[in-house]
């Protein structure tokens, strides 16, 4: 399969501040990436950079071929990706109609027969202005206008914010189509349950530096919460082990989270005497509470 | 006829969509020849991943439980088809890897479990 998004060291610094660390991202052909951070972590300006629409301090990338730090390829690059930013930004003064009018006068690739679907499916009233509209109504209007553009990538910032659960499934249904006739769907998002459910990759970012890049099903088999009492306390130290990520000892107990190796990882336990042990698997949010709190 | 995965449980979708499917056979609910739905009917019904469909299609295919006829789908396989040999021996040698380490875990050394298994063969196949 074929990198559509592919980073080397990609880099962004503001004033002083290093908003994204010589990221290396890879995004295969087919695949719904989820890329999950804090607010603040990079990911906006991570998905600035692969739009060309802010310049990396340094390093490089590419999405469908396309270099993202050549003013004459971002052009390009706009065309053929489809992005709802995280700010719905819209105009205001026009109704419903007139910017979906507006949007395909830009598009020749445009789905007419799925813009009319979407229109029904979200219940979106065609006469209304955005201004009036609601923030659920809103995001709806925005990722309509991104989805019948029929693009091979789909950049989707926070896609479900505002969403009620059944607008929120109506979504990732729809994702999940768009995924069946070959598109790649690259996805930031704070709903961790949404996640998990519909990538096949995950990313996630820690103050600008990637700290999970794994296929979610490997995530799901390898990451394991151990928890063992011990005859006599112990200390943090007597864990340091090749593929534990968190280590916490509190007298007798320890509470590890191992991401592979497992099966040494249990053996060390059981050598150390442990009177119990137990294996647990995780969430992909206890994953991530664990990843952002071990850094911070 | 499937039910949503539960996408939090720790346990990988594509494992819980075979379970699923594994299941549907064992209760009569799907017997063999019945058609699966399509990837993409499927992934749409579950709200999951197409590629995770196409996941549990393949491993279900390999395991032999499945047949995917090209272009035409994924359907139930027949019983004699569904294991080969290797496979059975490779199961069942796994069982015996995990019945000796839970014997062990008990206390009983490498000579303890060898009398056993040999008593209980030996056992075995005068009753027969």
């Amino acid at each position: 399969m074929a990198a559509v998004i592919e980073t080397v060291e990609l880099s962004k610094s503001y004033r002083k501040h290093e908003a994204v660390r010589g990221l290396n991202l890879s995004v295969q052909a087919g695949s719904v990436c989820a890329f999950l951070g804090q607010n603040g972590a990079g990911k906006s300006s991570t998905i600035k950079m692969l739009l060309g629409m802010v310049r990396p301090t340094s390093g490089t990338g590419s999405i469908l071929g396309h270099r993202i730090d050549r003013e004459e390829e971002s052009l390009l690059i706009r065309q053929r990706v489809a992005f709802v930013a995280e700010d719905k930004r819209l105009y205001d003064y026009m109704t419903v109609e007139q910017i979906v009018r507006f949007t395909k006068s830009f598009f020749p690739r445009w789905n007419h027969d799925f813009e009319r679907r979407l229109m029904e499916q979200f219940e979106l009233p065609p006469e209304r202005r955005i201004r009036q509209l609601s923030k659920g109504m809103r995001t709806k209007l925005a990722l309509l206008l991104g989805f019948a553009r029929d693009c091979e990538l789909l950049i989707l910032d926070e896609p479900t914010e505002g969403l009620d659960p059944v607008a929120i499934e109506d979504v990732l249904q729809i994702v999940v189509s768009l995924v069946a006739e070959g598109t790649t769907v690259f996805f930031s998002s704070h709903q961790i349950a949404e996640v998990e459910q519909v990538a096949d990759h995950v990313l996630m970012i820690d103050r600008g530096q990637l700290v999970l890049d794994a296929p979610m099903d490997q995530v799901k088999e390898q990451y394991r919460h151990i928890q063992a009492v011990f005859p006599s306390p112990v200390e943090e130290r007597d864990f340091r082990l090749a593929g534990i990520e968190t280590i916490r000892a509190e007298g007798c107990t320890v509470s590890l989270v191992a991401s592979h190796n497992l099966d040494s990882i249990v053996e060390h336990v059981r050598m150390l005497h442990a009177g119990s042990i137990d294996v647990e698997p995780l969430s992909l949010k206890e994953i991530f509470l664990g990843k952002v709190k071990a850094r911070s | 006829m499937f039910r949503k995965p539960n996408p939090s449980s720790g346990v990988p979708i594509y494992v819980q969509i075979k379970e699923q499917i594994r299941h549907a056979i064992e209760t009569g609910a799907m017997s063999a020849g019945d058609q699966l739905p399509g990837i993409r009917g499927l992934a749409e019904t579950l709200v999951i991943n197409p590629n995770t469909v196409i996941k549990v299609y393949r491993e279900l295919e390999q395991e032999g439980v499945l047949e995917i006829r090209h272009g035409l789908g994924a359907f139930i396989a027949s019983r004699r088809r569904s294991r080969s040999k290797t496979e059975e021996l490779r199961d069942a040698q796994r069982s015996v890897r995990e019945f000796v380490e839970t014997l062990r875990e008990q206390g009983l050394d490498e000579g303890e479990i060898r009398r056993l298994f040999e008593a209980e063969l030996a056992g075995e196949f005068q009753r027969r």
